[in-house]
């Protein structure tokens, strides 16, 4: 990375790894933040028990390109539709939205047709979600 | 989105002004990636920022930093606040990797409690590389949130490094937090961080020691002072004569008092004429913006040869590489002229 010249194409990929719920712990968000920094992504991080409008309020700020919702309490099926609902009440309908933790397969349909656009399991690689990133997100050049 | 110049739909930049937030943070975006768009959005807001009061907040990692912020925010949130609750920004700068330019950006964590409070914003900026452009992208997203209403606006630098003295000297005030086990009197009268501070907290105050380690602070600090006046008159420079305050950011004891402080200076250097930290916020942007214009005119189609030829040169020891910026500019004048 330069820092002297404009950039405007090379410019990070913003990414919020956010935790909605009641989770006690936050390893495998830490770990995926940890990694997807070392892709050249900029991570931003929020810590745990967040509410959706709290995640919903932090993507918006921040302008982020990806938001990562880590979720292993299986109340998935409650937050992350209120929470891409609540990205397209702002007019975040171009943000791209990945959810990963412990989500059953059978509950994968209802939340891609939420707006999830991909959820990653237990034993995905770093790399199959940076590659996912990379392949995904909307540039929105204008 | 589509903003025509013709003015028939509204810029961002007019309805970041007219509170639409996602406006806000889609600029402050343009005008850290440094776009055209964001250039020609800071033109228009520039005249109509300079009102708020800049506050840099920096430290060593750990010291408490992040949560002293969130503490402030909530002071200043506070509806019985004695100056009433007012909008506050938080720029919260951390650290890129210089070798895959990522980042992570923490600072959100101890600031959630304020994510429903729509007069609370706080963006998170990646250092992307060296501090000088740092400090231009700072101030650039300072005057597009002065603009857009905050009055009070808290940038907490990066932990650790060269930066944060810069980011810290192109604020109004600046806070330098301590924790109390950090050191001894001999920290306190090394050059340096400590040197910039126009308030030193000695944050963790709840800590065994904090009180020992303010007065030790205080004392050193104050070393040579009756000298000032001498200083001054013989046209060196006065050093800073830092008030040394107390606060514990997990009670929220002393942080009102923090506050206050930070008013009664805003006010202060409102009233004042000379206000030199304007002109060196003003010289620091302008200087950023010079060097950019340079790199991408030396870049750009006609002298873009002559500028690589130059290069190869010097990287030859064929050429002196004061010589050869010289010719470069002297190039550049002749190119403009024909």
């Amino acid at each position: 990375m330069t820092d002297t010249a404009t950039h405007t194409t090379a410019r990070p990929i913003k990414v919020l790894i956010a935790k909605p719920g009641l989770d006690g712990h936050d390893r495998g968000a830490k770990v995926l933040a940890r990694g997807l920094r070392d892709e050249g992504f900029e991570v931003i991080y929020t810590g745990l028990r967040q509410t959706p409008e709290m995640i919903v309020s932090a993507a918006l700020q921040e302008d982020v390109d990806v938001v990562g919702l880590s979720i292993l309490s299986g109340a998935h099926m409650t937050l992350l539709p209120k929470i891409t609902a609540g990205l397209r009440d702002q007019g975040m309908d171009d943000v791209l939205v990945t959810a990963g933790g412990i989500i059953p397969d059978d509950d994968i349909p209802a939340l891609e047709q939420a707006g999830i656009a991909r959820v990653f399991g237990p034993g995905t690689t770093i790399r199959e979600v940076s590659d996912f990133i990379r392949a995904s997100v909307h540039r929105r050049e204008e | 989105m589509t903003d025509s110049p013709s003015g028939v739909s509204p810029t961002l930049a007019e309805r970041a002004r007219s509170g639409d937030r996602r406006a806000l943070a889609r600029l402050l975006t343009e005008v850290e990636n440094r776009t055209s768009k964001g250039e020609e959005a800071l033109r228009a807001l520039y005249p109509l920022a300079g009102h708020a009061h800049l506050v840099g907040i920096t430290g060593a990692p750990g010291s408490g930093k992040s949560t002293l912020v969130a503490g402030l925010v909530s002071e200043a949130r506070r509806h019985d606040a004695p100056a009433g609750p007012r909008p506050v920004a938080v720029i919260a700068v951390d650290p890129s990797s210089p070798i895959t330019g990522g980042a992570i950006l923490g600072d959100r964590v101890r600031m959630q409690i304020h994510a429903g409070d729509r007069d609370v914003f706080i963006r998170s900026m990646a250092s992307r590389g060296h501090g000088g452009g740092l400090a231009m992208a700072t101030v650039a997203a300072a005057a597009v949130l002065d603009a857009s209403g905050f009055p009070l606006i808290l940038i907490e630098t990066v932990g650790t490094g060269q930066s944060e003295v810069e980011v810290a000297a192109i604020a109004d005030t600046t806070i330098v937090v301590q924790a109390p086990e950090m050191g001894d009197e001999v920290q306190a009268i090394k050059a340096g961080l400590l040197e910039v501070a126009d308030i030193v907290v000695v944050n963790k105050a709840d800590r065994p020691g904090a009180d020992r380690a303010a007065a030790q602070l205080r004392a050193m600090l104050t070393v040579g002072a009756q000298h000032d006046h001498a200083a001054v008159a013989a046209g060196r420079p006065r050093p800073k004569r830092p008030d040394v305050m107390l606060t514990s950011a997990l009670t929220g004891a002393g942080v009102p008092e923090l506050l206050a402080a930070l008013d009664r200076r805003a006010s202060r250097t409102r009233s004042s004429e000379t206000d030199g930290t304007a002109l060196k916020r003003a010289e620091a942007q302008l200087s950023g913006i010079l060097a950019q214009r340079l790199a991408e005119r030396l870049r750009s189609g006609d002298v873009a040869e002559r500028r690589e030829a130059t290069l190869r040169a010097v990287a030859a020891h064929q050429l002196d590489p004061y010589t050869a910026a010289d010719e470069l500019l002297a190039a550049l004048t002749d190119f403009d002229r024909a």
